[in-house]
């Protein structure tokens, strides 16, 4: 579903991803993990081209988003992204949210897409917040809103970059609980988070990132029972006992 | 005081067979539709020009810049000047003479002092879209919107409510740049006002009734937006301080 291979980038002179490369197969759930600087941000938003890389390839679902010739907006309305942030709209209702690029975007009818961002938001538990504005909303409601927004466009599949990390933390599982209930269902995830209680639970793969580069690619069992590199087991002790 | 204050003469017949008083009206009817008019052409050129001066084009960012420094840094009056005078002999002589025959002063008064307001819009626009996270952007580039949609749907109308204070300052002052306008001839509320006085030396008067105008105008302005503030304000969001224009 989306191969990277060989993925360099620079900022200047300054190397940010060295020769990446990794796949996400169909209804796979890869977490993405590293200390912070690491360049896992930047490549996830490579796969949707929200970032220009210089070097490589990113192949998702056969469109090759580094090709000039490639429709990017065509291609990002088929890929999921839930920010840090949440990034919600702060001037729409959160029903305008859910609707507003399934009608310009996919051309559907208002009563079409309001019917689909209302399903959205029930299975999130936020049908009664439609006609709010996110500014009313908690930091766990407006991601909840804003996976619900991703998914409104049917997409073939997500990408998470830290979307619990700007949350307290009585906020977390909410957003996680969706985010499991979606892996379980066969949705194909590329999540960078440090929550390595969802990565135990519904990831089949972790990568480990340090310095821009992949160091460690491997099953989730085998990533926490035993890694091989040593800058991912100092990072795993350091994450995990505290 | 020696000075003979004469309140009615405003009701008194003038030359050309009208009152005093609709002179006032005529150049305050002109100073209106200059401004709003000039106003327009502000906001749509300094739109577009602050969304060029953030778009990843270069040569787009470019043009723009070079428009601010152009006709920010040159007066008001000097502009006009140059739309007026040089302008005409410097495009073909076939155009240049329908500027100078054809074409109605107001609409080179209109376009010049629009043109320099775009430049402070522009300013503001810009300033507006930059004060906005790079996250916006992305998520509507995310959801599949063009770049264009982006900034038409997500980052022009937060843009917009957050630079609204500073445009509303700039929506007054154009009632005020508007003055200047009466040196290329158009028979608005400072011309009239000029006339009068040479006309009558009632000038005490016809000073406190023009200063009374164009504060009305700005003032009304200022509320106009005012208002507009509140209207656009965000729920549960707090850009800025409390509704009401900066004067």
């Amino acid at each position: 579903m989306i191969e990277i291979r060989n993925v360099s980038k620079w900022y200047g002179s300054f190397q940010v991803l060295t020769d990446c490369t990794t796949n996400v197969k169909k209804s796979e759930v890869v977490v993405v993990c590293g200390p912070s600087g690491s360049g896992k941000s930047t490549l996830i938003k490579c796969v949707n081209a929200l970032e220009p890389f210089q070097k490589g390839s990113i192949v998702v679902n056969g469109v090759a988003v580094e090709n000039p010739k490639t429709n990017l907006p065509k291609l990002r309305a088929q890929v999921g992204m839930v920010f840090q942030n949440f990034e919600l709209f702060p001037h729409m209702t959160i029903t305008e949210n859910l609707t507003i690029a399934q009608i310009k975007v996919l051309g559907r009818s208002r009563e079409q897409a309001v019917d689909k961002g209302l399903k959205l938001l029930d299975r999130v538990g936020l049908k009664a917040q439609a006609a709010k504005y996110p500014g009313q909303l908690s930091g766990g409601q407006q991601q909840r809103v804003a996976i619900a927004r991703a998914l409104a466009m049917d997409p073939i599949c997500m990408l998470f970059d830290e979307p619990t990390s700007a949350l307290d933390p009585e906020m977390i599982n909410e957003v996680l609980d969706v985010m499991v209930q979606l892996a379980q269902e066969g949705m194909t995830m590329m999540c960078v988070t440090h929550e390595m209680g969802f990565a135990r639970k519904v990831a089949h793969r972790v990568i480990f990132m340090d310095r821009g580069a992949i160091v460690e690619d491997a099953p989730k069992e085998e990533f926490f029972g035993q890694p091989r590199s040593e800058r991912a087991q100092n990072f795993l002790a350091k994450i995990l006992h505290h | 005081m020696d000075y003979h204050w004469d309140w009615l003469f405003f009701f008194r017949e003038t030359d050309d067979g009208l009152k005093y008083y609709d002179w006032i009206l005529s150049g305050l009817g002109w100073t209106t539709l200059v401004s709003l008019a000039s106003l327009a052409v502000a906001l749509a050129l300094g739109s577009a020009l602050g969304v060029m001066r953030t778009t990843p084009k270069r040569w787009l960012v470019a043009i723009g810049d070079a428009y601010v420094d152009v006709f920010r840094n040159i007066p008001l009056i000097v502009q006009l000047f140059m739309w007026f005078f040089v302008v005409p002999e410097l495009v073909p002589d076939s155009i240049g003479m329908w500027m100078k025959q054809d074409l109605p002063y107001v609409v080179i008064a209109v376009v010049g002092l629009g043109l320099y307001t775009a430049a402070r819009i522009a300013e503001q626009v810009k300033a507006g879209i930059n004060s906005l996270s790079r996250g916006q952007r992305d998520a509507g580039l995310a959801l599949g919107l063009t770049e264009w949609q982006t900034y038409r749907h997500v980052r022009l109308p937060m843009a917009y409510r957050i630079v609204l204070p500073a445009m509303t300052s700039e929506a007054m002052n154009i009632f005020k740049n508007s003055a200047v306008t009466y040196a290329v001839g158009i028979l608005e509320l400072y011309f009239q006002y000029k006339q009068i006085i040479e006309k009558t030396s009632q000038v005490l008067e016809i000073t406190i009734v023009v200063t009374l105008a164009y504060f009305a105008l700005a003032f009304l302005m200022n509320r106009l937006l005012a208002f507009v503030e509140r209207r656009t304000r965000v729920p549960g969001l707090i850009v800025g301080g409390k509704g009401g224009g900066v004067p």
